[in-house]
């Protein structure tokens, strides 16, 4: 059983501080993942250089046999060219805790942007399948409004209509309901959880626990930069194995 | 006494003086606004982008323009230039002076705007998998517009009253052309009234072309 996501000895500084401490784990196809954990923790980190929004100064990232970022030629290791590195990100979608749309587009034309400027679609063609992904996701009848006229629960649906549209090998998402409402949690949820139901291979950074027992296949809790404990979700909330999980546990509400 | 019998017939006697002077001074302006723009918007990406070393030295470039006086760097490129082997007519010299000019206050207004487009904008852009190229035309750009349009008027307004300063070295643009239409008929008021309202009516054109951009550009949702 060989991995679509392979990480092997992370590690990552800002300038002198060590964020991730040498990460090693592996994402099965159609695997949800779920990773948990304190603030600070480096979650948020650990998802950035699966994308490279962040450099990282050792390890490796594989997704589907391509190291990602970086290549070791002659026992140097170099980072990419730019260019390779813009095509190595859309192999991975993300949505972030901000959403960020892009204001000046509609709905439609946020979907449609990556469409139309990367796979050289049409203008029709890319329409037609972003308002396809928009109906999934429940916002059709919202396409030509602009993000300043949604809601933060419909905008974070529409950033993952436009993520998942790309078609990516690997979706993450880094608490994308926590900047909401409340009452907006469930509605982006539902999505989420219409997407692992098709199959989509996922990382998820979460403070819902409730939601990561349900969708997760397994669960990571990231502690200190460095993975503390990872298990099948119920193994991992009922009978956690080490005394930092207990505690996180046990200070993160159940809800 | 105001004469406007006179005053109607004199202009007419001087009619392709007033023409050549003003297309003189809208080719001038026109050009050095379209170049300093151009190179304003590089600068104010090098200034935001770039790395260390090239901010450093943009940097150094914009501070020393915006420190010099207009009438300054008119007279540098016109008389400097040519000791260093490059021999520009007074009108290139002219377009080169107010489009360097030019550049620096473009790339203060690009920069103020660029910055203040929140980074998850362009983070969101990379996630797509866009190249920094297709993020700036696609992304920033469209958002920097809407803050760069109302200053950049000034600016431009700014490059066509600068020109009259071209008057200096030689350049036949409309002040030039006034002065010397009114050595000859002594109505100075009359004819400096006009090219007044010359300037106007360019500027006036200018802030129109602004305003229609910014509608064009206006977002539903938006404050
Ligand atoms: N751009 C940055 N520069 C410096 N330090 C950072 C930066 N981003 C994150 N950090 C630090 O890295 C650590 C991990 O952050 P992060 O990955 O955001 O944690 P989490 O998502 O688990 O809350 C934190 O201590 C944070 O202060
Ligand atoms: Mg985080």
């Amino acid at each position: 059983m060989s991995s679509l996501l392979e990480i092997q000895g992370l590690h990552k500084r800002f300038g002198t501080t060590e964020v991730l401490k040498g990460v090693d784990c592996a994402v099965r196809q159609s695997e949800v993942v779920a990773i948990i954990g304190s603030s600070g923790s480096g979650k948020t980190t650990l998802l950035r250089c699966i994308n490279m929004l962040e450099d990282f100064q050792a390890g490796r990232i594989v997704l589907d046999g391509e190291e990602i970022g970086y290549e070791t030629r002659d026992g140097v290791r170099r980072r990419k060219s730019e260019k390779e590195i813009a095509r190595q990100r859309a192999l991975t979608g993300m949505a972030f805790q901000q959403f960020n749309l892009f204001p000046h587009l509609t709905a439609a034309e946020n979907v449609m942007l990556g469409l139309v400027k990367l796979k050289r679609m049409s203008r029709d063609e890319a329409r037609t399948l972003a308002m396809r992904w928009l109906d999934r996701v429940g916002l059709a009848e919202r396409a030509d409004h602009f993000p300043g006229q949604l809601s933060g629960g419909q905008q974070q649906r529409v950033a993952i209509a436009r993520a998942i549209a790309m078609q990516p090998k690997l979706m993450l998402f880094d608490e994308v309901t926590s900047a909401l409402d409340p009452e907006l949690v469930g509605e982006v949820l539902q999505v989420i959880k219409g997407l692992a139901a098709d199959g989509m291979t996922m990382m998820l950074v979460t403070h819902e626990m409730r939601f990561a027992h349900e969708v997760a296949g397994r669960v990571i809790f990231m502690n200190g930069g460095v993975i503390g404990e990872e298990g099948n979700p119920k193994k991992m909330f009922l009978a956690p194995q080490t005394e930092r999980l207990a505690e996180f546990l046990k200070s993160s509400s159940f809800n | 006494m105001f004469d406007l019998q006179s005053f109607l017939n004199e202009l007419w006697i001087a009619r392709w003086a007033v023409l050549f002077g003003l297309g003189t001074t809208v080719a001038i302006s026109a050009l050095a606004i379209v170049f300093g723009s151009i190179v304003g918007t590089l600068v104010g990406l090098a200034l935001t982008y770039g790395g260390r070393f090239l901010r450093l030295a943009v940097r150094a470039y914009t501070d020393f323009v915006r420190g010099t006086p207009v009438l300054v760097l008119v007279l540098a490129s016109y008389y400097v230039m040519s000791t260093v082997g490059i021999n520009l007519t007074p009108f290139q010299a002219g377009v080169l002076a107010l489009a360097v000019f030019c550049s620096s206050h473009v790339g203060e207004i690009v920069r103020g705007a660029l910055q203040a487009i929140p980074k998850g904008q362009m983070e969101a852009a990379k996630a797509i998998g866009l190249t920094f190229r297709q993020t700036f035309l696609w992304v920033l750009l469209p958002q920097a517009l809407r803050q760069i349009l109302p200053t950049w008027v000034n600016t431009a307004a700014e490059m066509v009253k600068a020109s009259t300063l071209l008057s200096v070295i030689g350049v036949s643009e409309l002040l030039l052309r006034t002065q010397e239409i009114i050595s000859r008929n002594f109505l100075s008021l009359e004819f400096y009234f006009f090219a007044g309202a010359l300037y106007f009516v360019i500027n006036f054109g200018i802030e129109l072309f602004g305003k229609y951009v910014e509608r064009k550009t206006a977002v539903a949702g938006q404050g």
